[in-house]
């Protein structure tokens, strides 16, 4: 009996301590809804159904993440994913109607030409904030009412829809039943995470979050690494505008709006720390876990949606509440 | 008198004078019907709201915080105290005790949790933001309050001229709160003891505590005048719509930051000022209100403004840096 508490306890400590009390956390969700929901919440439509919609708000967060790690904040992240989408969306008017060789490259290119949008915007982003000092939250708000601003006047606030079906594909279909989106959203965390923690770019990242003018005393061009931060958080921000437009089966200059600020909590729910450094991606899946549950276990007890905003809300509080108790009373 | 003047000419607030003066001058030529003060006192009426909350951002911003909040604050604000009086006839002074008291008691709980957190208080705001709007959409269902008191809904409008002209010059209640949120905030930042101090704890908040400062206590001031501000805006805003509706205010907590900022306040606080502020309030509303008036499609409106921030930030941000690396060089040359 000693034995096997004292092997609880080495495993344990093996795990990150943010973690455990995510899991922890996590445990106590599973029992209580278990017990208000008891069959339902094992379901598998349940299961889908949060499979279907965590990757929208993983991706964003994935994106949110990597300014979070640098020091700074990516507010125009939902805004690049949309442009994206409607840019996509534009090029498949185009579409010729017969498959064949020139419907795939037309879509390739589309979706190229998509991926190019947020590159720039990211870049533009990155200069801005590396070179001409402007806070990221400035710098980032501006881009996101520049961006949006720019969808709003070419749609004229309208919506762009009917894809062709490799699209509709990846919005709705399933392999081996893991939906597409799950099967994506799984795939950018993995990248993003061997990118962090097992790259130079991923150390230079901590190192930069940490303090970055020791950063720059040892040599290190830190605004070029912003600028590469900037981007890949465009860049996954493109992604996630590719989900949606798949998900909705349709592109607008507003959708996924209130995604924005849920990012930054669901990123800092999972350890990223909001001055920078600090955080894994491992702790922000286990956030989105968690978050998904309530808002699913909520929808299946009936209550509304915006009791799912402020319990998400107050989740961070309570969190953040616990972690100051257990300094202060250290 | 001519010191002043060059002093001043070099400030962010006396460039934003001019590209104020600039665009006004502008308008006044090509578009119809800007030059009046018909068209003031509308422009005033219609961003009374952003306004009043800009007078109360400034002050946390000076303290070095941030709240993003306030839109649910008003939101629950305004929904509460006009329920109250929609419900029991009770007038005036329970309508501004039940609207400003709300708004300073989530104020003073925001302060709390920030100074005693000591996370940084764009996430804790933000985390609040969605339990107040959230829980207050719960309980509502989102339903409207389509009906106010007529005492309320039909006061404080006066017809100063053109009383039979389609266009008449009014003085309202937006107005007049807009002129009181900004005569507040500079009392409270330049004519009280408290103002320093709040200066003080946001250009180096360490220092601040070292020399005595109560942190909580300048937090709560600044937080709690932030959350009056909110009830006051709630209540010019339930009036000029005629209808209290729960989701119609969050989601304009980053337009009241972009007035504040272009004002030149600073993120990192210590810095800011209510004629900055004034001023970076009436750059955007010139802004959208010349567009319009010149015939650009109102659709891409929010792009220019997007743009126009995007410059102003690069320039301030530019500015300073140039400053240091000077004043770097001086002290090298001297030291």
């Amino acid at each position: 009996m000693k034995s096997s508490l004292s092997f609880l306890a080495r495993v344990s400590n093996r795990i990150d301590p943010v973690d455990r009390r995510l899991l922890a956390l996590l445990m106590a969700l599973v029992l209580v809804f278990g017990l208000l929901l008891g069959s339902k919440l094992f379901d598998a439509t349940s299961f889908r159904s949060m499979a279907f919609q965590l990757p929208e708000l993983g991706i964003l967060s994935l994106a949110m993440m990597v300014a979070l790690l640098s020091g700074g904040l990516d507010l125009s992240i939902i805004a690049t994913a949309n442009l994206v989408a409607l840019t996509i969306a534009f090029m498949f008017t185009f579409v010729p109607v017969e498959p064949g060789v020139a419907w795939v490259a037309w879509q390739l290119l589309a979706v190229a030409v998509g991926l190019a949008v947020a590159l720039l915007i990211g870049a533009i982003n990155g200069v801005i904030i590396a070179y001409l000092g402007v806070s990221p939250i400035l710098a980032t708000l501006g881009a996101m009412t520049l961006i949006k601003g720019i969808s709003i006047g070419f749609t004229q606030g309208g919506i762009l829809s009917g894809f062709p079906d490799p699209i509709l594909f990846i919005g709705n279909g399933t392999v081996f039943g893991i939906p597409v989106v799950m099967l994506i959203f799984a795939a950018a965390a993995l990248v993003l995470s061997i990118v962090l923690s097992a790259t130079p770019f991923g150390r230079t990242l901590n190192m930069l979050g940490s303090n970055e003018a020791a950063t720059r005393y040892s040599g290190i061009d830190t605004r070029r690494t912003l600028v590469s931060v900037y981007m890949i958080s465009s860049l996954l921000a493109a992604l996630a505008g590719i989900v949606m437009m798949a998900r909705f089966n349709s592109a607008n200059a507003a959708y996924g709006e209130s995604y924005l600020l849920v990012t930054i909590l669901a990123a800092v729910l999972g350890g990223v720390s909001p001055s920078g450094g600090f955080g894994k991606v491992g702790g922000l899946v286990l956030a989105l876990i968690i978050l998904q549950l309530i808002s699913t276990c909520f929808n299946l007890l009936d209550f509304s949606q915006f009791l799912t905003l402020a319990i998400w809300g107050g989740t961070l509080i309570v969190v953040a509440a616990v972690s100051r108790l257990r300094s202060h009373f250290r | 008198m001519p010191s002043f003047l060059a002093r001043f000419g070099r400030t962010h607030e006396a460039r934003l004078l001019a590209v104020n003066l600039a665009l006004v001058i502008f308008l006044s030529i090509f578009a119809t019907g800007f030059f009046s003060l018909e068209n003031v006192f509308n422009l005033m009426t219609s961003y009374a709201f952003v306004g009043i909350l800009a007078a109360g951002l400034v002050v946390v911003l000076v303290a070095g915080s941030i709240d993003i909040s306030m839109t649910a604050i008003a939101s629950i604000a305004q929904y509460l105290a006009v329920s109250a009086v929609s419900q029991y006839d009770v007038g005036w002074a329970v309508l501004l005790t039940v609207a400003l008291g709300t708004g300073l008691l989530l104020g003073l709980v925001n302060a709390a949790l920030v100074t005693w957190f000591g996370i940084s208080s764009i996430i804790v705001t933000i985390a609040l933001l969605n339990v107040y709007f959230g829980l207050l959409m719960f309980f509502t269902k989102g339903d409207p309050i389509n009906f106010l008191p007529d005492w309320y809904a039909d006061s404080m409008s006066w017809v100063i001229a053109g009383a039979d002209s389609n266009n008449p010059l009014i003085l309202n209640m937006q107005i007049l709160a807009l002129v009181l949120a900004f005569i507040l905030a500079w009392f409270l930042l330049n004519r009280l003891s408290v103002g320093r101090q709040l200066r003080a704890l946001g250009g180096n908040a360490e220092a601040a505590k070292r020399v005595g400062f109560n942190a909580l206590r300048l937090n709560m001031v600044a937080y709690g005048f932030l959350g009056v501000m909110a009830g006051l805006a709630s209540l010019v805003q339930a009036q000029a719509s005629q209808a209290v509706v729960p989701n119609a205010l969050v989601g304009r907590e980053l337009d009241v930051l972009a007035a504040v900022v272009l004002g030149g306040a600073s993120l990192t606080g210590g810095s800011g000022s209510i004629l900055g502020t004034v001023l970076g309030l009436m750059l955007l509303a010139l802004l959208q209100n010349g567009l319009i008036l010149l015939g650009v499609s109102s659709y891409w409106i929010q792009c220019v403004t997007g743009f126009v921030f995007l410059a102003a930030v690069s320039t301030i941000a530019w500015d300073y840096k140039r400053q240091q690396s000077a004043l770097r060089r001086h002290i090298g040359a001297i030291g």
